[in-house]
């Protein structure tokens, strides 16, 4: 399939990035230097996107590419990419679900563990050589605590049956109740958010949960909730979110994802109250080969005109 | 009858107190009107003469938690029968020497167990994902810089070594169980009430496992227990957590299977002479350091005095105690 181009976002993946070289004719968007420069050498022959969270597949890419077929996400969200555009123009879509759910779950009660803990906090003051000249104070017990998830999909679940091994009783808000769990369910954010003490947000990023978790639901939540976002960072009304934390208004929070990456609010840098990571939830060796297995046979089906693995459209 | 200097009003039970537990001064508000606590480090004079003036008569000591009870003390309480720690951890005291001079010794049972085991389970994630490490990385600025960052490791199917089936044991087994990991031990018998596979050997235990959890407690049969042997049979990606105890590993060894790679990464609540941490630790990014806080929280210390004083109670009343430690 060597003569078949497929366009590579940007440096998402070595390995990925290796196996679209040995099988199909690979063209990466980030070796251009202006956009002009791109369109003018490939506008017709890619046939296939590999977009990621940073850059998918947005309207203008689509409409210049008129050979286009498919786009096949290394992620599972799908908000970088331009669905109904894809739809009308009879585009398939895949991503990359479930082999991501376990690690992005994983990193949820990671930190959670961490904030209600002060994991990273204990683990600075050891290295910073404090420990001789008192000890660290008490922090609170995690055991226990109401977990409240938003969005109670794949990642929501097993956050949930994760959450549920240490005591923690488990409450939701989705978009339809599952009355198969024996979860609380609440039908608006702000009852949950009143009645849990971690809330996690886990749903897609759609133009209805844009910002859902904005003042109100941060001031439910109260000075001692945690906020813990595994999603995405437009899900959070960030400012409003430093301004909580700066002022006490929220106990904590735990972030893997931003409004604007990989720029992050210097404000949290001094709290220790906050734990960031760099968008990591799906980063392990063995997740992000499996995500690029998944795009590559995903992009080989249709090729052979098989059925795909993943669609979304 | 008593020749006690301290003169005791209202007649209250006597409780010695040779350094005060954490947070004694809440044991003092909520129950002086229930024992005589009779505070040696209070005196000006050396503790063997306080205690001959003072301790001659009292049945009680209820223990800090790190001031030893052993033959030195012991000998100077001809009355004693009974000592209370509100830790859970015993190896502060010397069990035989109490057993043979017919002193029983009550600890705190089972009250940290969900707190200890929250924190191994924490460090555990934090090694494997990386969270204190990321949390530095985006703190000091160097996600902007595009300085990429290194992967982490999946929980989900790694398999996970019990040092100590014990309540803490259990209570991580149960957590890690939830991350799909599957779960082996080794203990000092086995528990025919659990399925998890046994293994009567240590270093067997560690060449079958991807990461070895330290719960048990310090004993004369677990100093050292975690040697060098374990340590290379864990190999170059395991991971060693130890919420037990520092003595339980030997901390040189495993600093240097550290430092040039042997072993994977380590999670440690506890270390063979805290405060003090060895220094070579501090370069790693794949340890994560924790200063012996994995009981400490407020729910957990308050349970901790409460089943002390629960057994200072039964003692007195002349009941059976609450959590007795059976030398077994």
């Amino acid at each position: 399939m060597d003569s078949i181009t497929v366009l590579m976002t940007s440096p998402m993946s070595d390995y990925l990035e290796n196996q679209l070289k040995d099988r199909f004719n690979l063209v990466k968007l980030w070796t251009y230097s202006s956009k002009t420069d791109f369109f003018k050498h490939n506008s017709h022959s890619i046939r296939a996107i590999v977009g990621n969270t940073k850059i998918g597949a947005d309207a203008e890419l689509i409409d210049s590419l008129p050979e286009l077929e498919i786009v096949s996400s290394y992620s599972v969200g799908l908000d970088k990419i331009d669905l109904r555009k894809c739809q009308e123009k009879g585009i398939r879509v895949t991503n990359t679900p479930d082999v991501l759910t376990d690690d992005v779950a994983d990193v949820a009660m990671g930190l959670m563990l961490a904030v209600v803990r002060r994991v990273c906090e204990c683990d600075r003051f050891v290295r910073r050589g404090l420990w001789p000249k008192g000890d660290f104070r008490l922090t609170n017990k995690f055991s226990g605590m109401q977990v409240g998830i938003v969005g109670l999909g794949r990642i929501g679940s097993a956050i949930a049956k994760r959450a549920e091994a240490f005591g923690c009783p488990i409450s939701y808000y989705s978009r339809s109740e599952k009355p198969e769990t024996n979860y609380k369910y609440f039908s608006n954010i702000i009852d949950l958010a009143v009645n849990c003490q971690i809330l996690v947000v886990a749903c897609a990023l759609t133009e209805e949960t844009h910002h859902i978790v904005n003042r109100e639901v941060i001031d439910a939540l109260g000075p001692e909730g945690i906020l813990i976002n595994i999603g995405r960072g437009s899900h959070i009304d960030e400012p409003e979110l430093v301004s909580a934390l700066l002022e006490g208004r929220l106990g904590g929070a735990g972030l893997d994802v931003f409004e604007n990456e990989p720029e992050v609010p210097e404000q949290l840098f001094g709290l220790e109250n906050v734990v960031l990571m760099p968008h990591v939830g799906s980063d392990t060796v063995e997740t992000t080969d499996a995500m690029a297995d998944l795009v590559i046979k995903n992009l080989e089906a249709h090729f052979l005109k098989k059925p795909l693995l993943t669609p979304v459209v | 009858m008593a020749h006690g200097i301290i003169y005791n009003h209202l007649d209250l039970p006597q409780v010695l107190v040779v350094r005060p537990p954490d947070s004694f001064s809440l044991y003092q508000s909520q129950y002086s009107h229930k024992f005589h606590f009779l505070k040696a480090w209070e005196s000006p004079v050396p503790l063997d003469q306080f205690l001959s003036t003072n301790a001659r008569n009292v049945q009680a000591l209820l223990s800090c938690g790190r001031f030893p009870i052993n033959v030195d003390l012991l000998r100077l309480l001809p009355s004693l029968r009974l000592v209370v720690t509100p830790s859970a951890g015993l190896n502060h005291i010397d069990l035989s020497e109490c057993h043979s001079r017919g002193v029983a010794v009550a600890n705190a049972g089972s009250v940290a167990c969900c707190d200890v085991a929250d924190l191994a389970v924490g460090l555990f994630i934090d090694v494997l994902r990386k969270i204190s490490a990321a949390d530095r990385y985006v703190k000091q600025g160097l996600w902007a810089s595009k300085t990429s960052y290194p992967p982490g490791s999946k929980l989900k199917g790694k398999r996970i070594g019990i040092v100590g089936l014990g309540s803490i044991g259990q209570e991580v087994a149960k957590r890690l169980e939830a991350f799909g990991c599957s779960i082996s031990y080794n203990s000092r018998n086995q528990k025919k009430s659990f399925s998890y596979p046994f293994y009567s050997n240590v270093v067997e235990l560690s060449a079958n496992s991807d990461a070895l959890v330290i719960c048990c407690g310090l004993s004369d049969q677990t100093h050292r227990l975690i040697n060098k042997e374990v340590l290379l049979a864990l190999g170059k990606e395991g991971v060693l957590i130890n919420v037990g105890r520092g003595a339980i590993i030997d901390e040189k060894e495993m600093v240097q299977c550290l430092v040039q790679g042997d072993i994977g990464g380590a999670g440690l609540d506890v270390f063979e002479n805290e405060p003090n941490v060895p220094k070579e630790l501090f370069a790693l990014d794949n340890v994560v350091l924790s200063p012996h806080r994995a009981a400490f929280t407020p729910e957990t210390l308050t349970s901790m005095r409460e089943i002390a004083v629960g057994n200072l109670e039964a003692f007195f009343s002349n009941k059976p105690l609450l959590s007795q430690v059976i030398d077994d």
